[in-house]
């Protein structure tokens, strides 16, 4: 085993002994170059894609299952099957709006290869017939919007995007947009809107879902930056090497920053589905253990959406179909770890304030609830809460959603799981997020919003004797 | 004087011309405006609206949405201290407070000599480095209140003008499309068939 490497120039993070589908280039100081692209096999994956027909390049990611990384893991080969057939034009989305707490992936990948990116956006563009691709970078991640613009100006110049690329008959435009710093445009039909010039705020679905009625009203695939990130290397070395990795139902690599209370923490590039979180935050070649040697109180597995873990859950896999019965999610690849020294109370506010302080407004529970619970935990925290607070905030969770929320299993607790997803009430989740941080918290941590709550004594009153005399 | 100047003027119709509908530029043109005047001016939201065909106040609706655009001037540099969880759990506050005392603003305050603005951020996709903070959208890592001090005074004293621009500018480069080689947007009512390239057939 090789000891993990650090590389200066992509800040956060480590290589290791593993396979690297979407970050081989990291360990060069110029990989966002073209020319350092074009010398480690860029842009075959785009040629060997456009020597076949279109349907069957779709099938090939249809075969990998290609997992979406952007929360939701829904198949990208699937998606792109979902929009109609007679409907033209139909549009690529790129998500590059990342910002779900804890979650530092794509913007490494934007910054650190971009073209990898682009080549990507080529194939989806290629395999499902979309005519024109927009790359939605975040408004604050001001390197990675200089870093892909360059490539892109190097692409076009090169032949690689633009008109008749490499010579052949297909013509694709990407052109790189930028947001304006909007939490819930990461959602993809806010994504949608904002790309349209309005306010970032979702639309409802059902009925219609982007891949049906989408940009302009047109079929559009919304896809997240890693999970186009994984199609050069799958066009070159074909699906049947990309599902050698991982397991069958979560193939190939992802990503996954680790942060918060352990020794190293970091971006790694995991195998899907069989690497655990005991690995992942204990193993020498990833985190290597808890910070001082403190005990893990609880961890947050897939980005601050994402309800709780506790040392309980620690041998799951990143496997969707284990961590979902086990009452959280893998969502985008984060993980957020706790040590016994945290106070939990104080924790679960800040991802309260953060989903309180971007709910777009559109939905009432998210809106009002939101930023209820983050006032009536403040109190708690501040010290001047009550017992009644803490009923309050379950009340309005239960708002926001109705019926149990899930929530992990507890063994010192006698707690069962309570599998996801959970009811929602609003559109998009950034309303029932506000909520299952403090949820898991009050579950799991109860004494200690206990400890903190202003207790009221009543004062026994003694009965008076005589009437008083004041009248008198 | 703080609609958008010829230059800018050019770009923003380079900008306009990438999208099917002109709206869709909006964000960029607000970022523009931003870049020219420090902040969103009515102005230049005026102006922006006459660019794309649209009225001032959804301009003014779009705008207020997101973030970054501000409407009243803000310092030279905006310095960003985020407070989400992961650096939160890495001492976030205390960054905070000492910044708070370092610059003699509260968090969300102007320096009076107008070259920092202090401001609380979310999460700024930096997590394994807590805590970070960002000037004018320029990472700093894990970052101590040393850190912080010598990052406040070399910024005073100009040593990063090259790496940070003065607030407004987000990217300094930007796309270009050449003439020769972009497909170019067309409205999607124009558009009838399928691409050149689905007709079954390998396109190389």
């Amino acid at each position: 085993m090789t000891t993990a490497i650090k590389y200066p120039h992509a800040a956060g993070f480590v290589a290791g002994d593993r396979p690297k589908i979407v970050t081989s280039r990291f360990e060069h100081a110029d990989s966002y170059t073209i020319e350092r692209f074009l010398a480690t096999g860029g842009y075959a994956g785009l040629r060997k894609a456009l020597g076949r027909a279109a349907t069957d390049v779709h099938e090939e990611v249809k075969s990998a299952t290609v997992l979406g990384r952007g929360g939701a893991g829904f198949p990208a080969g699937t998606k792109w099957g979902l929009t109609p057939q007679q409907v033209f034009p139909k549009y690529l989305v790129v998500n590059g709006d990342e910002s779900e707490p804890g979650t530092y992936k794509d913007r490494l990948l934007m910054e650190r290869d971009p073209h990898q990116l682009i080549e990507g956006c080529l194939i989806a563009c290629y395999a499902a017939g979309l005519s024109q691709c927009f790359l939605y970078i975040r408004g604050e991640m001001a390197l990675a919007q200089e870093r892909v613009a360059t490539a892109l100006n190097e692409a076009y110049a090169a032949g690689y995007v633009g008109k008749n690329i490499l010579g052949s008959k297909f013509s694709v435009d990407i052109v790189l947009h930028w947001g304006a710093g909007a939490y819930v445009v990461g959602e993809e039909t806010a994504l949608i809107e904002s790309l349209e010039g309005n306010r970032g705020m979702p639309r409802l679905k059902p009925p219609f879902f982007p891949a049906a009625n989408g940009l302009y009203g047109q079929p559009t695939i919304v896809n997240n930056v890693e999970t186009l990130a994984n199609l050069p290397w799958l066009m070159v070395n074909g699906s049947e090497a990309y599902t050698a990795i991982g397991t069958k139902t979560s193939p190939g690599t992802r990503m996954v920053a680790v942060s918060g209370h352990v020794k190293n923490p970091g971006v790694f590039e995991i195998i899907n589905g069989t690497t655990t979180f005991r690995d992942l935050l204990y193993g020498a070649e990833f985190c290597g253990g808890i910070r001082n040697d403190n005990e893990l109180k609880a961890f947050v597995p897939g980005g601050g959406s994402a309800p709780w873990f506790t040392a309980d859950q620690l041998d799951l896999p990143f496997e969707a179909s284990q961590v979902g019965p086990a009452g959280s999610m893998l969502g985008s690849g984060a993980i957020m770890v706790m040590d016994s020294t945290t106070d939990i109370p104080a924790a679960a506010l800040t991802l309260t304030h953060f989903y309180a302080h971007e709910s777009c407004g559109k939905c009432t529970p998210c809106r009002e609830g939101g930023t209820w619970l983050e006032r009536i935990l403040t109190r708690i925290v501040e010290g001047t809460g009550t017992e009644a607070d803490l009923q309050q905030i379950l009340e309005v969770g239960a708002m926001i959603c109705p019926g149990d929320f899930p929530h992990a299993s507890n063994e010192k607790l006698g707690l069962a799981a309570v599998p996801f997803p959970y009811k929602m009430t609003t559109i998009c989740f950034v309303g029932p997020s506000a909520f299952a941080p403090l949820h898991s918290a009050i579950t799991l941590f109860r004494s200690e919003f206990e400890a903190r709550l202003v207790k009221r004594i009543s004062i026994p009153v003694t009965a008076v004797s005589t009437p008083p005399t004041v009248w008198a | 004087m703080s609609r958008l100047n010829e230059a800018n003027i050019k770009t923003a119709l380079e900008i306009i011309a990438r999208y099917p509908r002109p709206k869709s530029a909006l964000i960029p043109l607000l970022h523009l405006a931003q870049e020219q005047n420090g902040y969103v001016t009515n102005e230049a939201m005026v102006h922006l609206g006459e660019l794309v065909g649209v009225t001032s106040a959804e301009v003014y609706g779009t705008a207020t949405f997101y973030e970054m655009f501000r409407f009243e001037p803000v310092g030279k540099y905006l310095v960003n201290i985020c407070g989400t969880m992961s650096c939160a759990l890495m001492g976030a506050g205390d960054l905070m407070h000492h910044a708070e005392q370092k610059l003699g603003v509260k968090a969300g305050g102007t320096t009076a000599d107008g070259m920092f603005t202090l401001a609380h951020a979310e999460c700024q996709a930096a997590c394994t480095e807590a805590p970070t903070l960002q000037v004018n959208y320029r990472f700093r890592y894990k970052v101590t209140n040393g850190d912080f001090d010598t990052l406040i005074d070399d910024l005073k004293n100009g040593k990063l003008a090259d790496e940070i621009p003065a607030h407004g500018v987000v990217a300094r480069i930007r796309q270009r499309i050449p003439a020769d080689r972009g497909v170019g947007a067309v409205a999607p009512e124009l558009v009838t068939e399928n691409p050149a390239w689905m007709d079954g057939k390998a396109a190389l």
